[in-house]
């Protein structure tokens, strides 16, 4: 479970974004954050992943706090991150490779799991197999699509087993049948295991496919939660359209209200 | 990089500086033109003798020289570029001192460090160190946050960052920069070798062949200096292509 209590934040001397902010998450959530740019919904993400830190207020996962990077949390981000001088495979890797670099120590990486080389080699070509891009394990990121890209990015967080997936406007810049697709296998994925996930989004649509609850950011200073429950979530097909459409209207609603 | 340098085209450059040098000789027809057929046999002559002991008394200085830049300059510069603050506060002073010919710092360095071959190493060193240094800032400093941030998430601190990121990242401009350094690091080997030492090209160059005549070995000094700057821009531009292995693919 992810807990947020009180949370404040604040860039610099600037107005916070957060004030006295809390929200509670449950374990294998689907959650989407959606606001316009500019309301904190990357911040929150970042908060969560332990790479920025409340002034006030405390953020926990399974009752930890999180004061840095947590091991078993992944983050895909919009601009993908990878190395452009590693092959796919290579960035596929690198997550494990860095725990490799560390060793067990519970800091950068888990206590619990010393996977060998071997393991980890065979870990990463598992995930670029499901992610169908196998075949460019040996490519560098600058001759690939978009698609491939966050594939790659998606396979290097997933060879982590997390059990918390952040996500940053994953899909944004993929045409529809590849959009659709990584939806469904993030989806997929979620069902078949007891991984929470977070997505951020600026799109409607995108949030209400993928969140089982949906999350409204203001743009100014956050203080109470605004958070939908979303009975149609799923992929696209065999999707009831008015029920879809009513909740792509409720969720706009709420964003309306917020501003 | 679109001056592409492979085998064929060192040989063609080479055989026309040939052939320019001799049209020269015909033309001048004084001791200080020898013809390069006069120059050549003295020249690999004496390759594996006198000449050669010169040839790795002023190697042995650049390597040095490059050796000790690029481990002072790499880390220095990374630290600048990660740290904006601290960048901000050294920055016009680097500015000040990057464009300064290092070479008029000779006689303090000499007084001060006294008349060794350290001294040597370290003025053309302090060529190479700016050159390094403001390339690495900048390299470390142009990263996408983006990038770091998702490095990070992976559990990566500080030393899997510099090993997995940062180094790779500044490598190639790490060569390129000494590539365009190593010529000036040459010219002021040769002149902080013309005294107060009994090796080096400069020192054959200017004190065992020019001030007593002896044109044609002069030459083969100088083709030799010629060779160590031409040498090392290759291995470095060699390097280069390799590093940028991942550039070259999407090009073609």
């Amino acid at each position: 479970m992810i807990t947020i209590k009180n949370l404040t934040f604040a860039y610099g001397s600037r107005a916070p974004i957060f004030q006295g902010y809390s929200l509670e998450i449950e374990r294998g959530e689907a959650l989407s954050i959606i606001g316009p740019s500019g309301c904190g919904k990357t911040t929150l993400l970042y908060l969560l992943a332990g790479l920025r830190h409340p002034q006030a207020g405390s953020i926990t996962i399974d009752q930890n706090p999180i004061t840095r990077p947590r091991p078993r949390s992944g983050l895909v981000l919009q601009d993908h991150g990878l190395l452009p001088w590693q092959t796919v495979r290579e960035n596929a890797r690198l997550g494990l490779t860095i725990w490799g670099f560390y060793g067990s120590d519970g800091r950068h990486a888990p206590v619990d799991e010393n996977i060998s080389s071997r393991q980890a080699d065979l870990r990463v070509d598992g995930w670029l197999a499901k992610l169908g891009i196998e075949s460019l394990r040996d490519q560098y990121p600058l001759k690939l699509s978009r698609g491939q890209r966050q594939r790659t990015a998606i396979a290097r967080t997933l060879a982590m087993q997390p059990d918390v997936l952040l996500m940053d406007e994953p899909f944004s810049a993929l045409d529809a049948p590849t959009r659709e697709d990584l939806q469904k296998f993030i989806i997929d994925l979620h069902a078949a295991s007891d991984l929470t996930y977070i997505i951020v989004t600026h799109d409607i649509e995108v949030a209400v496919v993928m969140g089982k609850k949906i999350l409204a950011l203001a743009k100014g200073c956050n203080q109470n939660a605004h958070m939908i429950d979303n009975a149609c979530a799923g992929p696209t097909t065999g999707r009831r359209q008015d029920e879809f459409q009513q909740t792509c209207e409720d969720v706009r609603d709420l964003l309306g209200s917020l501003t | 990089m679109n001056n592409r340098l492979d085998i064929r085209a060192v040989l063609i450059g080479l055989l026309m500086f040939f052939a320019i040098w001799q049209v020269l000789a015909w033309m001048i027809q004084r001791p200080i033109m020898p013809s390069p057929f006069q120059v050549l046999p003295i020249f690999f002559g004496s390759l594996f003798g006198e000449l050669g002991i010169h040839f790795l008394a002023s190697t042995g200085r650049v390597l040095a020289a490059i050796a000790l830049a690029v481990v002072s300059a790499v880390p220095i510069g990374l630290g600048l570029g990660q740290m904006p603050q601290v960048n901000r506060i050294f920055a016009p002073l680097i500015a000040i001192v990057y464009p300064i010919p290092k070479i008029v710092f000779l006689p303090v360095i000499y007084v001060l460090m006294g008349i060794t071959d350290i001294s040597k190493i370290f003025l053309i060193a302090l060529i190479i160190f700016f050159q390094i240094l403001v390339v690495v800032r900048d390299e470390a400093a142009n990263l996408h946050p983006e990038l770091i941030l998702s490095v990070r998430s992976l559990g990566a601190g500080r030393r899997a960052l510099f090993r997995y990121v940062y180094f790779p990242a500044s490598l190639p401009a790490v060569l390129t920069a000494l590539r365009v350094s190593v010529g000036t690091a040459v010219a002021v080997l040769f002149i902080a070798e013309q005294s107060l030492t009994t090796y080096g090209l400069g020192y054959f160059i200017v004190v065992e062949t020019y001030q007593v005549l002896r044109y044609p070995e002069m030459y083969a000094g100088i083709l030799a200096m010629g060779l160590l700057g031409l040498v090392l821009y290759l291995i470095i531009y060699h390097l280069e292509l390799k590093v940028n292995y991942y550039r070259a693919e999407e090009q073609n």
